[in-house]
This record gives structure tokens, C-alpha cells and sequence, in this order.
């Protein structure tokens, strides 16, 4: 792939859930190699973000385009060539209940590349060693582990493929600072590793600052700022510095349900 | 016009349930057929539904079998007869009984367990992570169950079928004091081969009703503990109703003139 294209392209990306409009309009450009974190508030639509470039939640109105294709009602086998390209780890680690840690990290080398089981188990454990797993973890099941260990199945599963995009949503959630910061070099190391192109969608600024080149801030269904992440601090956006800063007031009110 | 409007709400979400249904059945039935295949899933599938329901099975079947004996022979006494008993018993079972209640006691298990297991994997995002993991959840949850389900249902009933005959043959013998032989004739002489092919297409029918009602619910909860709790009472429910108004319909496309 040649550096004309951004790896992911979404343009004037709608979707609403009933009356509740989430994404309104979203532009976003991630370049080859890059690593980009959304930050926004809870609610704020990065989560939907994601999903609509997975295919997982139809938009409405906008285009995404993987590599220059564009992936929005593309017919299922093309779509499924694409998704091969992505690893995700997801927020609550989601492995597979009925299988072991080794058979999780392997399953998208058995299921998606259909190598036989055997092959796939060294890797497995060499992609767990890399997440600091040894192999007496492999053969154990994940109602057997920590949500840190859960975090680091999930990572050495969403890599176990070598996709060129990594999706992150929200890795340090629910874990210690401590394990929030191992988390974030092991994805930072990982995604070097890979020469992956992450994207990945937080609230956590210590975990934002960590992993990203780029910053995008997402408001109100759209992307109000976006820059390098050494400039957040000087971003001169009021919506921005609110965030970062963890303030109550400021021009984001947020919404509180009674 | 308030009226007008809360009727055509209630309408138009049933017609869009039953089509969203529809297209879940059929794209289920679509990756049934199409490769990739997960056999050791559907074998573990036909192992949960089929061998480990036996033992509910059975003795629904045992005790549906001795209850139909000593019902009808307390009814056909009172006009001398007795030797329907065993017509009675063969007929009830392998046309109606067998089917129903194996498919009632089935969906409480696995209608049950299917919409538990696939709506905790859709609350806590697994569903999710099999798409990217280039895994379709159809070829990989939902086919298998829908598969197993379709084809282990019918063993179950064979194996209801026989159970039940058997109790009734077993009160009619050593409580009512029938001759065994006679017993055992009378049952053969009226049972024909449609009253087990019907029933055999009902237990297909059903056993493809359970999974899919297990599954359809499982697939589309949403909002964790409570969400997973409110598929599986639907799936069990609903696929109850599913089987009770097909068992109807089979029945009087079978035997209906």
C-alpha cells in the first residue's frame, strides 16, 4: 500500500439511534503507520465511531474507505476480505468463555486462516510471551484471570493475525494506573512491532498521551479538533482544554439524566 | 386520532418482528448450506441437545405413557374398552405426545441455555469480536444450533416414542392385568407409518423452532444481566407458543381432510 491513500477515510459520517443523533457529519483521516486517539466525553459516539468501521452498525449517510476502498455496502465475502485486516481489542477483553487463553489468541489464525491447530499453538504463546504471558497461563480459561491478564489475552489476540489496523476501545478502562500504564507501552511496543496502523477511542488522557501521534477530540457527533498530541496542551479550544483538564464547567455540559 | 395511531404502532412493530425473524431464519438456513463448516461445533451441539436431554426426555415420555394407560382404561371400562388401551397409548404417543412434550421440555433446556449463552456473548461484546476476527457469529453460533437442534430433536422423539409405549405397556400389564401378548399386538395392528413420520416431522420442526428462538432472542439482547435474563424467558416462551401452533398446523396437514 502506498501512502497516497489514508489507510482509513471517513467522510460526512451520519448515525442516529432514534431521535438521538450520535455521529453528525464525521470527517477523519488516519494515516499508514500512525496512531490516532479519539478522546470525548462518555456517550459521546466513539464506541458507534468503531463499530460503523467494523461493519458491525450501518450508518446512515457518509462514506469509510479501508485503503481506498470503500467498505460501506459492500457485499459480506468482500467485506469479511477487509475485516481481516483489523485486530480490535475491546473494552470488557470479550474472549471467548469456552475456550482457553491459548485457543482465544489463536483463534482468528484458526478460524480466519485456517492453519491447523497445532501451528497455531506456538504462536499463540510466542504472541502471549510478547504481552508478558508465560505458558503456564495458555492453558487456562479466562473466568480463571485478572482483568490486567484479560487485557493482555485481548491484546495478544487482537495481534495474533498481524493486521494492519488495531482498534483499541478503551484499554485502561477498569484497570489500576499501574496496569492502565503496562497496558499502554505493551500496546504502544506491539503496534511499533506490527508497524500497525491504531486507532483507538479513550477518556483516559494519561493513556491518550502514551500511545497517540494524533489527537482528535470528538463533540456532538463530530470531530471539533484534531492535531499532534504534543499541541493538546495548546490547543486554544475551549472544548479541549475542558476535557483534558477534567473540568465540570465549561462549554461541554454534560448530560445528566435524572 | 390516538387510537388509530397506538393500533398501527402495534402492528407495524409486529410485521417488522416477524420480518426481522424471517431474514434471521432464512440467513441462518443459508450459512446451514454454505461452507465453512464447523463440524466438532455442531457435534458438541447434537451431543448438548441430544444425549443430554435424554434423561428429561425419557422420563417425561415414561410417565406421559403410564398416565395415558390408567386415563383411558378408567374411561373405556365403562363401555368394555379396554383393548383400545394400547391403540390409544401408541397413537397419543407417537402422533402428538411424544413430539410436544419433548419439544416443550427441550426448549426449556436448550431454548433456554442457547439465549443465555449467545445473549452473555452479545452483552459482553464476544459476538462482536468474532466479525473481527473474521468469523461470521451465523456459520459460527447460530447454523451449528440450528442444525443440531433440527436433527436430534426427531432421535429424541423415536426415543420418546418408545419409552412412553413402554410405560403405558407396563401399567396395562402389571397394574391393570392385560395380556402382554394381546397388549403388544393391539399396538402394532393400528400403528401405522404415517402416525410416526408425522410426528418425526413435527420433532424437526420443533427441534428447528427451539434453536432458532434460542438463538434469534440471544442475538438481539441487549443491556447486560437483566437484557440476557429477558432473551431467555422470551426464547422459552415464545418457542412453547411456536410449538403448540405448529403441532396444529402439521397436524392438520397430515390428517386434516
Amino acid at each position: 500500500m502506498t501512502d497516497e491513500y489514508p489507510k482509513i477515510s471517513i467522510r460526512n459520517l451520519h448515525k442516529s439511534f432514534g431521535s438521538k443523533v450520535v455521529l453528525n457529519g464525521l470527517d477523519l483521516d488516519i494515516w499508514p503507520g500512525e496512531s490516532v486517539v479519539v478522546i470525548g466525553g462518555s456517550g459521546s459516539g466513539k464506541s458507534v465511531l468503531l463499530k460503523c468501521i467494523l461493519g458491525l452498525i450501518e450508518p446512515e449517510d457518509g462514506s469509510i474507505a479501508i485503503d481506498g476502498e470503500d467498505v460501506i455496502g459492500m457485499p459480506p465475502k468482500e467485506r469479511e476480505r477487509v475485516n481481516r485486516k483489523f485486530g480490535m481489542l475491546f473494552q470488557g477483553a470479550a474472549l471467548f468463555d469456552s475456550l482457553s487463553v491459548w485457543e482465544n489468541t489463536a483463534f482468528g489464525l484458526i478460524q480466519a486462516k485456517g492453519m491447523a491447530s497445532q501451528a497455531a499453538r506456538p504462536i499463540a504463546l510466542e504472541k502471549l510471551a510478547q504481552v508478558g504471558l508465560g505458558p503456564e497461563v495458555a492453558s487456562l480459561f479466562p473466568s480463571e484471570l485478572s482483568g490486567g491478564m484479560k487485557k493482555r489475552v485481548a491484546l495478544a489476540r487482537a495481534i495474533a493475525t498481524e493486521p494492519e489496523i488495531v482498534f483499541f476501545d478503551e484499554p485502561t478502562t477498569g484497570l489500576d494506573p499501574i496496569m492502565g500504564d503496562v497496558i499502554n507501552d505493551l500496546i504502544v511496543k506491539t503496534v511499533y512491532d506490527l508497524g500497525a496502523t491504531a486507532l483507538s477511542i479513550t477518556h483516559d488522557m494519561a493513556s491518550a498521551r502514551k500511545i497517540a501521534n494524533r489527537v482528535a477530540m470528538l463533540y456532538q457527533g463530530q470531530i471539533i479538533w484534531i492535531g499532534p498530541v504534543d499541541e493538546i496542551d495548546h490547543s486554544s479550544n475551549d472544548y479541549v482544554d475542558q476535557f483534558i483538564h477534567g473540568r465540570a464547567e465549561g462549554p461541554i455540559t454534560m448530560q445528566v439524566r435524572a | 386520532m390516538p387510537v388509530l395511531a397506538a393500533i398501527g404502532r402495534v402492528v407495524l412493530a409486529f410485521l417488522g418482528a416477524t420480518g426481522r425473524l424471517t431474514i434471521f431464519a432464512l440467513t441462518g438456513l443459508y450459512h446451514c448450506v454454505r461452507p465453512p463448516f464447523y463440524p466438532r461445533l455442531i457435534a458438541h451441539q447434537m451431543v448438548e441437545i441430544g444425549y443430554y436431554s435424554l434423561p428429561v426426555v425419557g422420563m417425561t415420555a415414561i410417565f406421559t405413557g403410564m398416565v395415558l394407560a390408567l386415563q383411558s382404561y378408567t374411561g373405556f371400562v365403562r363401555f368394555n374398552a379396554e383393548s383400545a388401551i394400547a391403540t390409544v397409548v401408541v397413537l397419543s404417543m407417537t402422533r402428538e405426545l411424544g413430539p410436544v412434550l419433548a419439544g416443550l421440555m427441550v426448549a426449556g433446556r436448550i431454548g433456554a441455555a442457547m439465549a443465555a449463552e449467545i445473549g452473555t456473548m452479545r452483552v459482553t461484546e464476544q459476538v462482536d469480536a468474532l466479525v473481527t476476527l473474521s468469523t461470521n457469529p451465523f456459520k459460527y453460533l447460530i447454523a451449528p444450533r440450528l442444525l443440531a437442534g433440527l436433527l436430534m430433536l426427531p432421535c429424541l422423539v423415536v426415543v420418546a416414542d418408545i419409552i412412553g409405549v413402554f410405560g403405558g405397556y407396563i401399567i396395562s400389564i402389571y397394574k391393570l392385568g392385560f395380556n402382554p401378548a394381546t397388549y403388544v399386538k393391539n399396538t402394532w395392528d393400528f400403528l401405522k407409518t404415517v402416525d410416526v413420520v408425522s410426528g418425526l416431522v413435527k420433532a424437526a420442526a420443533f427441534g428447528f423452532l427451539i434453536s432458532l428462538m434460542g438463538c434469534y432472542h440471544g442475538y438481539h439482547s441487549k443491556g447486560g444481566a437483566q437484557g440476557v435474563g429477558q432473551a431467555t424467558t422470551n426464547a422459552v416462551v415464545s418457542a412453547s407458543i411456536l410449538i403448540l401452533a405448529f403441532n396444529y398446523m402439521i397436524t392438520a396437514l397430515f390428517f386434516g381432510t
